[in-house]
């Protein structure tokens, strides 16, 4: 096992522990945030408020290293373009997101929970996630 | 607007934001990879031959998120995961993320999180949709239908 595997796995295990503590891996509380006209719960717009006040110093200091601490090349998306994929793909993961509370990481960390419901909305996804794949391979 | 203050849970919601925060740092600075779920879902399900070599991180992230709990639970007892969708929503749910999140090559965490915090306008839109998704889904599911 290598540095970049172990440093992945780090970053993995962090980003559990705050979808746990944050409140974004229980579903209810999810539907709580996005329930607007009812009894609203702004909690989670906190949880991206703090995410991103880390997330914006580190993403402008990777921007200007060419290289990464344990020596990769640094990925970031160079794609501009506001187009139709990008827009309806956003708009069905949003009516997928507000049918069960769950997105892909707090899936998957629910599913580490053991917690049944979590199981299968990942499997379900993952099969969403194939049926991308053949529809697209068919396109491009 | 009507604030629901016995749910309102500023500090832990802060706290955890900033680990979600540091955990994306930290794979951007360390790895040069964006914390994106569905994007390393996807790649995973690509690199059937993974000529790149990504296997081994994205792998490595996600087992990290799967780990998260149990090492959480070494040492407090699990916050609670509450699930009332039954399994056939749950799975609409799933199909629906699954196939969303890849068409807009990114969810909550590759735009919401990572892209945001670049100041990406192409993340911006795709996470006012997809929040615009969230926020009628419920209104339309709850004082609609009244589910």
């Amino acid at each position: 096992m290598n540095k970049a595997t172990i440093s992945a796995f780090i970053a993995g295990l962090i980003f559990s522990v705050g979808l746990l503590l944050s409140g974004m891996a229980n579903p209810e509380k999810v539907l709580g945030f996005l329930d607007l006209f009812g009894a609203w719960d702004p909690s989670l717009a906190l949880v991206m408020g703090g995410a991103i006040a880390v997330g914006l110093p580190a993403f402008t200091i990777a921007r200007k290293r060419e290289r990464a601490v344990l020596g990769g090349p640094v990925h970031l998306p160079g794609n501009r373009k506001l187009d139709r994929r990008l827009l309806l793909g956003s708009l069905v993961f949003g009516i997928g997101w507000g049918l069960a509370g769950f997105c892909p990481g707090p899936g998957i960390v629910a599913t580490g929970a053991l917690e049944p419901g979590g199981l299968v909305f990942v499997l379900a996804m993952l099969a969403g996630m194939f049926v991308f794949r053949l529809l697209n391979s068919r396109t491009s | 607007m009507n604030i629901d203050w016995n749910a309102f849970t500023p500090l832990s919601a802060l706290a955890g934001g900033v680990l979600i925060g540091l955990a994306s740092g930290w794979l951007i600075l360390m790895n040069g990879r964006i914390a994106g779920i569905s994007g390393i879902l996807g790649g995973l399900m690509n690199n059937g031959h993974d000529t790149q070599g990504n296997r081994g991180w994205q792998l490595a992230f996600i087992l990290g998120l799967l780990t998260g709990p149990a090492i959480w639970g070494l040492f407090y007892a699990l916050p609670l995961i509450e699930i009332h969708a039954s399994y056939p929503v749950l799975i609409t749910a799933g199909l629906l993320v699954g196939i969303g999140t890849r068409y807009a090559s990114g969810c909550t965490s590759g735009h919401g999180v990572c892209g945001l915090s670049r100041l990406s306008p192409r993340s911006l839109a795709a996470t006012m949709t997809f929040m615009l998704g969230g926020f009628t889904t419920v209104y339309i599911v709850r004082h609609l239908l009244g589910g």
